[in-house]
This record gives C-alpha cells, structure tokens and sequence, in this order.
C-alpha cells in the first residue's frame, strides 16, 4: 500500500514535468539560451576586421555608465516609465468605472475607449503625427484658437518627451480598462446594494471595496504597464527617433540604435543584460511587497 | 391589536419593471416588533417588495413609512434598517471583525463602541473566535452568521432579510430558523423575511404575507392560512403535502352546500381531513377512487388517489398504512373540513352553514374522525 502511495506520487511528479516540459523547452530555446548568450555576448569587445573581438570582461559596461547619453535615456525611461504607468492605470480605472455604470449608450462608449488599442502603435503613431503638425494639426488649431503661437511638439527638447508619453498613454488606456471592466463585472451587486445600506457613499463604497477587490487586476496591469514602458517604442521611429538631441529617447530605442544602426552589438547586449537585471528586481520587490497585501478569490 | 400605528406603512405602492413584472398596487401595515414573511412563488415580488421598503427600488407610485416617517424617497441609509442578502454580500477581503463594523466605521462610531458593540454581535451569533478570518474560510452556517451579525450589530430597529437560508443544508436551516427568531424576539426588532418555503414561513412568522403576480394574495397569522386560505392559490401554497383541490363538479350533488354552484366551484380538502376507507362502506357516502401510490414517512404515510375527472387527491394517514396500487378506495371528510373557492377567480365562499342543514347534517351524520386530527 504503501509502496503504492509512493509510486503514485512518483507518477504524478512525472507527469507534472511531461506536462511542462514543452513549454520549457521553448522557453529555454527562446528565452533562457537567448539571455545567457546575450549576456556572454557583452563580455566580449566589439570586433572589427583588423581587430578581433575579445574577452573584455565588464569593459562594455563600464563604458556605458561612463556614456551621458546612458544617464540620459536611463532617466527618460525613468521620467516615461513613472508617467505612463500611473497614469495610465488611473485613466483606465476611471474609464471603466465609467463604462460599467448605467449610462445610456454605454457600448457605444466602451468600444469608443477600446478603439485606440486596436489600432496598431505604428498607425496611432501616424495618427498623432497629425494632430502634433505645428500649425496645421489638431492641437495647434486649437491652442491657435485661443491665440497660442504655433508649437513643435516633436521638435523641441522641452515637449518631445511629454508628446510621446500622452501617446503611450491614450494607446494603453483602453487597453487596461478592459481589464478593470471585466473585473468589474465579476464583483456582485450585492456587495454595493449592502454597501449602500451599512450608510457608505460611492467614494467610501470605491474606496474601501472596489479598489480593494480590484487589486489583483491593478497588479496585472500595472506589471503590463512596466512592461509596455520598456518594451512598447515602436511609435518613436514614427514620432521623434528620439531626439531632438536624444530628448524623448528610451532605453530599448537606444539599444536598437546601437545593435542595428551602429552595429555595436556587444555594447546594446549589455544594456539589454542591465534592463533584464532592473526589470527581474522590480518583479521580485513587487511580488514580496504587493503580493501578500492583495485579496485572491 | 393595540392602536400603537404600524411601524411600516406601505401604502398603494406599485414598481413595474418593463415587461410588466414587478408589484402593483400594494398596501401593507406591519407592527412593531413583529416577524412578517412575505411569502410567494418565485418571481412573486416579494425580493420587490423587501427592496422597496430597504430603499434598493424607488416605488413608481404610492408612498412607504417607517415609523412615523415617509421614506419613499430616503435613500436605503436614512431609513434605519439593516438587511441580510441571500448571497449574505460579505466583503471577500475583509475579515469577520471588519464585515460586521464596516456600518459602524461608515458611520465613524466611536472606536471603543465599535469594539463593544461587535463583542456583543460576535457573541450573540456565537462568533468568537472567527473574528480574523476571511468569509472565504468559513462555512456556509458560519457564513449566515457573519451576515446576521452584521444585521444586528448597528441595533436599527428594522431588518430584511431576503431568502436568508436558501443556501443551507436541510438540517441547518431547520436550527438557524429557531436562532433567527430568538434573536428577533430577544432584540425586540421588527424582521420582514422573505421566502419562499411554507414551512419556513408557517414556523417562523406572526405574520405571512402571501404574495402572488405581484399581488398580495393574503396576509394573516400561520393558522389563518392554513386553516381559512382565502384563495384556492393560498390554499394550494400552503401546507406540505397541499390542499386538494378538485373542481366540484367532479363530486356528487349531495356534498355541495346549499346556494353554492358546482359548475363554478372549486373544492378543497387538507389531506389530514381526507378519509379513506376500504372495503364494506359504513360512511352514508363516499367518493370512489383508485389508490396510484403512497409514500411511507415515519410518523405518517401518504397516499395518492386518482379520482375521475380530476388531478387526483393525496390524503395522510398517520403512521404506517399498506395499501397497494389499485386499490379501490371511498373518500369522505368531515363536513367543516371542507374548503370551497370560486372556480373562475379563486376567492374563498363561505357557505351560510345554519342555512344548509339538509346537506350538513347529512354530511355531519358520518362518524367524525377527521376531526381528531386536527
Ligand atoms: N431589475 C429588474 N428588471 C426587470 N424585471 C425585474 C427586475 N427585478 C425583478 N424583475 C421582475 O419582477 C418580478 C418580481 O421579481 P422578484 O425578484 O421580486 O421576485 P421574487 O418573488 O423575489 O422571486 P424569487 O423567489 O425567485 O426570488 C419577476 O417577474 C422579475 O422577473
Ligand atoms: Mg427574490
């Protein structure tokens, strides 16, 4: 009987790892191998036909700290990273509440704050490109409505950066409310029909029971929203190429400019290795922290 | 009984959903300090109506008072009451302690009489102990407590409670319906309980209102309803296994009371009234039939009889009865055992018994048995 347990047991381990095991090797394939290559990549000087690549140890990044272009797109992520994601997050949590209360043409309104997600980032970046036209877009006609002189939204040091993130933003909103409406949804109307009985307004009712049961959803989105601020540039080769002067330029934008456009690969692949490294710290903070203070049905 | 005003007033009150459904016309006085069911099949409006007096629904038409004050249009926090929900609407993340004082913190009572107050409610529901748990870790008994003692702890004294036990075991129910109403007496506080269970309702209430399409059907104490059903539906809600009621003219002249019309007539009988007897017929009269079935409970047995021209009729006899399947059977009663309604609109008829001698006293004349049962 006993031996029986044991074999079972063994059996199940067994079958818990075949069941795995596809995906672990993708993963390995796609992921790991990539990662370490990559990361053995950047030990490596960059070789040129008279001088051959090699071993340089740690070289390639002290170079990078000691490039101001570095410090520069480190902190436009940052700046990027701490705008989009709150922000975003807040829109979308408005925009759903909103879309989920008994409003007439409430469909129409849900699909009209979903729209720009569908839309492929290259053809919102087009879109913007449009409304951002000094004098002629959308949004000079209108600051030149009210007498404003004409801006160069792109252009100019000063607004590249914040033209940017408000893209980033109206594209990922909708995107995240999705989340939040189907959350929603799942909370029973009962929990805001007692609410309302115990004597708690919307605020206290939002406050003390929606949020709260909309944690985990916050969770996920918000780990979205860190991806999205590192992965999702594709809108500045429309937009800016980061510029002017490096202005509105991010960190993946920067890496690619390095492999693809200077061909300094072992340099873009140590940056990649630093971005993996800042990215799996911030994973393994926020499960310590948010994790254990969040309700799970 | 007293001339004390009625605590809740409900006055022509009507809330019509589109598609018709909802409550109509609905007029209601309940007394302080009374337990009142409101009792109905599904889709009756009784979770309407109980919504309407907490203020979840506005009333289209008519006007709502509790204790003196209209609230018709108060929102559900200005109206002093507290409800307990079918699904008990527990916060999933908040602990027992927290579920029970989240009103309390609401209404920012102070700290040290939340404390008090939620030892009280913790204790009265038999709680202790559970205070730190999530409603996800506890049973569905324990579950209806932490409902209940959220109810009780702000000490309005008003609570609704919509269906509070249906998702209870059988056994369960049966105790937390004794705990509800030692509570409710103990406390003092009006209850309206809705449900749709009889027996639920018929054990636990001073008062039943019987609702039906949105309609009260009847409203009075337990024994009224069953003994003096004011509607063939009352009738056949009421009682387990219920009233039959068989169309009149299915029955012999003779057993019709005078100045009533067997053509439009419904009549109904109990099933512990119903006589059954086999064999040599000693009754001066009887109505033939045919056993189809019986179902041996214990304490009684019941037995299914198909009449001709009719659904058929079930009697109950106490303790343990063989009678196959086919057997031919003569069914009698006692005279005032008898329940007539009007066929077409169901309502109650009395027949004017010193009037109707002939038929009484040919009906009464049987040996009266059935009225030991009673
Ligand atoms: N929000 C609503 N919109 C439309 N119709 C409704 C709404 N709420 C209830 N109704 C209708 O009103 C009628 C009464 O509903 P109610 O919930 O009061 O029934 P009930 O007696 O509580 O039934 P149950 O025992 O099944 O809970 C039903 O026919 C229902 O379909
Ligand atoms: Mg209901």
């Amino acid at each position: 009987m006993n031996e029986m347990a044991r074999l079972q047991k063994r059996r199940l381990a067994l079958y818990g790892w075949m069941l795995a095991a596809p995906a672990l090797a993708l993963m390995s394939l796609f992921a790991f191998y990539p990662a370490i290559a990559t990361f053995w990549h950047s030990l490596f000087s960059r070789g040129t036909s008279r001088r051959p690549s090699v071993f340089a140890g740690f070289e390639n990044y002290g170079d990078l700290f000691a490039d101001p272009t570095f410090w520069t797109v480190a902190t436009n992520n940052l700046i990027y990273a701490g705008v989009t994601i709150p922000v975003s997050i807040i829109f979308a949590l408005v925009m759903a509440l909103w879309a989920n209360a008994h409003i007439p043409a409430r469909s129409f309104v849900r699909s009209a704050y979903f729209t720009p997600t569908i839309l492929p980032m290259i053809a919102a970046a087009n879109l913007w490109l449009f409304f951002y036209t000094p004098d002629l877009g959308v949004i000079d006609q209108i600051t030149g409505f009210f007498g404003a002189s004409p801006t160069n939204w792109l252009g100019q040091p000063e607004t590249a950066l914040a033209s940017v993130i408000i893209v980033t933003i109206w594209k990922e909103a909708g995107f995240f409310m999705i989340f939040y409406l189907a959350a929603l949804q799942t909370i029973p109307p009962d929990l805001h029909e007692a609410a309302r009985i115990e004597g708690a307004g919307r605020w206290t009712y939002t406050r003390r029971v929606l949020l709260p049961l909309l944690m985990p959803t916050t969770i996920f989105v918000f780990v979205n929203a860190m991806i999205n601020s590192v992965k999702l540039i594709d809108h500045l080769f429309i937009l800016t190429k980061g510029g002017p002067n490096n202005a509105s330029k991010l960190i993946l934008y920067w890496i690619w400019e390095m492999a693809f456009a200077y061909f300094d690969s072992p340099h873009a692949a140590a940056m990649t290795i630093l971005v993996l490294l800042a990215l799996g710290l911030v994973a393994v903070a926020q499960f310590r922290l948010v994790e254990k203070r969040t309700h799970y049905r | 009984m007293t001339n004390q005003p009625p605590f809740i007033r409900i006055n022509a009150v009507s809330r019509v959903f589109n598609g018709g459904n909802g409550v109509h016309d609905l007029s209601l006085d309940i007394p302080r300090g009374s337990f009142v069911v409101l009792l109905g099949p599904s889709g009756c409006g009784k979770s309407t109506t109980l919504r309407l007096i907490a203020g979840l629904e506005t009333a289209d038409q008519g006007s709502i008072a509790i204790d003196g004050k209209d609230v018709t249009s108060a929102p559900p926090s200005k109206r002093g009451l507290s409800m307990v929900f079918q699904s008990y609407a527990l916060f999933p993340h908040l602990s027992v302690a927290e579920n029970i004082i989240f009103g309390l913190k609401v209404r920012k009572t102070h700290k040290d009489e939340i404390k008090t107050r939620l030892t009280d409610a913790l204790r009265v529901t038999g709680l202790e102990g559970y205070e730190d748990r999530k409603p996800a870790q506890l049973s569905g008994g324990q579950r209806q407590r932490v409902a209940l003692a959220r109810a009780i702890v702000a000490g309005h004294p008003l609570c609704l409670m919509d269906e509070p036990l249906s998702n209870l075991d059988a056994k369960l129910r049966h105790a937390v319906r004794k705990d509800i109403r030692d509570l409710q007496q103990r406390l003092g506080i009006t209850v309206v309980y809705v449900t749709h269970d009889q027996t639920e309702a018929m054990s636990m209430a001073d008062i039943v209102i019987l609702m039906k399409d949105g309609r009260i059907e009847q409203v009075g104490n337990p024994a009224d309803l069953y003994l003096k059903p004011a509607t063939a539906f009352a009738a056949g809600f009421v009682g387990s296994p219920p009233m039959t009621l068989i169309p009149a003219s299915a029955l012999p002249a003779s057993v019709i009371p005078d100045g009533l019309d067997a053509n439009h007539l419904t009549f109904g009988i109990r099933p512990e009234d119903l006589i059954l007897s086999t064999g040599q017929n000693d009754h001066p009269w009887g109505i033939p039939a045919t056993v189809t079935g019986s179902e041996f409970l214990g304490a009684e047995t019941f037995v299914f009889v198909a009449i001709p021209g009719t659904d058929g009729a079930t009697a109950r006899l106490p303790g343990r009865v063989e009678i196959s399947p086919g057997t031919e059977v003569s069914l009698s009663w006692a005279g005032a055992a008898a329940h007539w309604f009007d066929g077409e609109r169901g309502h109650r008829l009395t027949p004017t018994i010193p009037g109707t001698s002939a038929q009484d006293t040919k009906i009464t004349s049987q040996p009266d048995t059935a009225t030991s049962t009673l």
